[in-house]
């Protein structure tokens, strides 16, 4: 299990490459990125996400332990960054390990919902109107009570 | 004990962080406690349901008590992801 807070980009190609060798006998591996998109009113010049330093890391620890609890996991990796961001920049990115695909594809939607709404982030769009937090989303909330 | 604030907490507050001596049990008596200091306070807690609260960097309720606790922080519902 590996768990990163990084402000830095990361190597999607790379970590996914690393991530999906060295494993012994696991069939599936999943992986997910999350993208910086364009502000739902459009015009979007950056997008500033901020943190919980003593917090997040631990979070994150956390919601990747529950779900190695949960299914039959060989291994689990969770990048997520903070800073200054614009669109088209990967903000994060889950990998998950399995002897088959269904647990690791059901465990990556786990990690994604919970990283949503569980993980102490917060994203700010910047457009030429001025900034604006991104509210949280109900559907978001709603996401966790299907786990 | 510390009290954080974040994102637009943070801003309408008007700082990250500060020390705060109190008597308060629980959150939600601390929360009373600050809303009585100034306009800025009444105002970032006017909605508690637009807050949510973590105690010693663990997420939990405002009832949560504040014996030996060290750290409170309070933020708006998370984006991450």
């Amino acid at each position: 299990m590996r768990v990163v807070v990084q402000e830095e980009p990361f190597d999607f190609g790379r970590e996914a490459q690393d991530f999906a060798t060295g494993h012994n006998n696991m069939g599936a591996i999943v992986t997910f990125t999350g993208v910086v998109r364009d502000a739902d009113k459009g015009g979007m010049d950056r997008m500033v996400i901020e943190h919980y330093p003593g917090m997040t890391q631990k979070a994150l620890e956390k919601i990747a332990e529950e779900a190695v609890s949960r299914w039959d996991l060989g291994d689990v990796l969770v990048i997520h960054r903070h800073g200054e961001l614009r669109q088209g920049d990967m903000i994060m990115m889950v990998a998950t390990a399995s002897r088959h695909r269904v647990n690791a594809f059901e465990a990556a939607e786990y990690l994604m919902d919970y990283l949503k709404s569980r993980a102490p982030f917060w994203k700010k769009e910047y457009t030429a109107d001025g900034a604006e937090w991104v509210a949280a989303k109900d559907e978001d909330e709603d996401a966790l009570s299907r786990w | 004990m510390d009290v954080l604030y974040f994102a637009w907490v943070r801003e309408r507050i008007g700082i990250p962080k500060e020390k705060v001596e109190t008597n308060a049990t629980t959150v939600m008596q601390l929360v009373e406690e600050l809303k009585t200091r100034e306009a800025r306070y009444e105002v970032a807690f006017s909605d508690l349901s637009a807050l949510r609260v973590a105690v010693d960097q663990e997420l939990t309720d405002f009832d949560a008590p504040l014996e030996g606790v060290r750290e409170v922080a309070f933020f708006p519902p998370m984006t991450g992801g």
